[in-house]
């Protein structure tokens, strides 16, 4: 239905001649974008109903005092589950702390969140398929899982600011629970916010993603960046520790790469470095880290991205 | 009337504030609102920011925020 409502736009609204790249280019772009914002809409709404039954409170009271691996691999998925402002990074590791969330286990929850994003999500399934979104997703908690089992064992906590210790937590008062219908409400405003910010951004997104479908060449990265480069992995993190996007930003380029004939764990270990690894979130995290943790922590999820790239370069 | 915003001051900090600045205005009371940036008294309320606070009672926090009707109703809940 979708599809021939864009081509009723395409060829009879507008008129374009069928068979031209022009025509074959906007089709695809009002498709796309369709598809897209329909999507967006249904499961940013369906994530923000999800969300509100996981306040940081409640995984708070979940993760403390587990043990590593279930402790991590809990941590993770709650990462993606838990809404919460990257502003509020500080107050939730002090709270974490505090409650005996142990200190890899914090850190496995702090990293999944970023790293997976329901918009990227989205535009991952309307693009390339449910199985690279399905990759995204395992790539994403994997980091997470590794890179806090890792900092976890290596006893790091003589390097957290000692006031974090000494913070007085006060007895917070647990707000009573929304009602379903107070839920709804919330998720629906908060999807069209959502989607108030970005609503420019992804249609600029489709329609590079359509430009270069069309106008460069299929295998013009393959021969740099192809598997049999294995350069590529650690060369593609390096560029992408430096740069920052959120991760519905980094997607338009991550669909260049991928048409381009950038191995798909080449393309996930860039996305990874962009969205987990940023100097805003390094000056927000020193507040409660010591520089030496601090450099470990980059490094160690430098070595986790890294091998989690070779990892689906050589199994998918 | 007492409103504090809790939160360092990043962008939905800023819109919470704008969010409680409109729902005071629209309410027609008097109230002064605060932004509270200081982590020891921001951790007295909660550990999700943005937080909004109304007279020393914790009224929301963290992500997502509060629709702005349903920051009028919090504010007036404690008029």
């Amino acid at each position: 239905m979708l599809k021939s409502f864009a081509a009723y736009i395409t060829y009879d609204l507008i008129n374009l001649p069928r068979d031209s790249r022009l025509a074959d280019a906007l089709n695809f772009f009002i498709y796309d974008t369709i598809k897209i914002f329909l999507l967006l809409f249904v499961v940013i709404f369906a994530i923000s109903v999800i969300r509100s039954y996981f306040p940081p409170e409640k995984t708070k009271r979940i993760l403390s005092h587990k043990k590593e691996f279930i402790g991590n691999i809990l941590a993770a998925l709650l990462g993606i589950v838990t809404p919460f402002c990257s502003c509020s990074a500080v107050p939730l590791f002090i709270g974490f702390v505090e409650a005996g969330v142990p200190l890899g286990i914090t850190f496995s929850f702090l990293i999944s969140s970023p790293m997976v994003n329901e918009v990227a999500i989205v535009l991952l399934w309307g693009l390339f398929g449910w199985r690279v979104t399905a990759i995204y997703i395992g790539a994403g908690l994997l980091t997470a899982i590794s890179a806090g089992m890792i900092i976890g064992k290596l006893k790091l906590e003589k390097w957290i600011e000692e006031y974090v210790f000494k913070i007085h937590v006060g007895h917070w008062q647990a707000a009573s629970p929304p009602a379903f219908r107070e839920r709804l409400a919330v998720a629906k405003w908060n999807t069209l916010d959502i989607l108030k910010k970005i609503w420019l951004f992804i249609i600029i997104a489709i329609g590079i993603g359509g430009f270069i479908h069309g106008y460069v060449p299929q295998d013009f990265l393959t021969h740099y960046a192809g598997k049999g480069n294995p350069f590529a992995v650690p060369v593609a993190v390096a560029i992408g520790v430096p740069l920052y996007s959120n991760a519905a930003g980094v997607i338009p380029i991550v669909y260049a790469l991928m048409e381009k004939g950038m191995s798909m764990g080449t393309v996930l270990a860039f996305m990874m470095a962009v969205t987990a690894l940023s100097l805003p979130e390094m000056i927000i995290l020193r507040k409660v880290l010591k520089i030496p943790l601090l450099g470990v922590f980059v490094g160690i999820m430098t070595a986790t991205i890294i091998a989690v790239g070779y990892l689906f370069n050589a199994i998918l | 009337m007492e409103i504090k915003i809790l939160g360092p001051g990043c962008a939905n900090c800023h819109k919470m504030e704008e969010l409680a600045k409109t729902a005071v205005k629209e309410l027609g009371i008097d109230a002064k609102i605060k932004m509270i940036s200081d982590i020891q008294e921001i951790m007295k309320y909660t550990m999700s920011t943005p937080g909004l606070v109304v007279n020393g009672k914790l009224k929301h926090s963290g992500k997502p925020l509060p629709s702005p009707e349903r920051v009028k109703e919090l504010i007036r809940s404690e008029i």
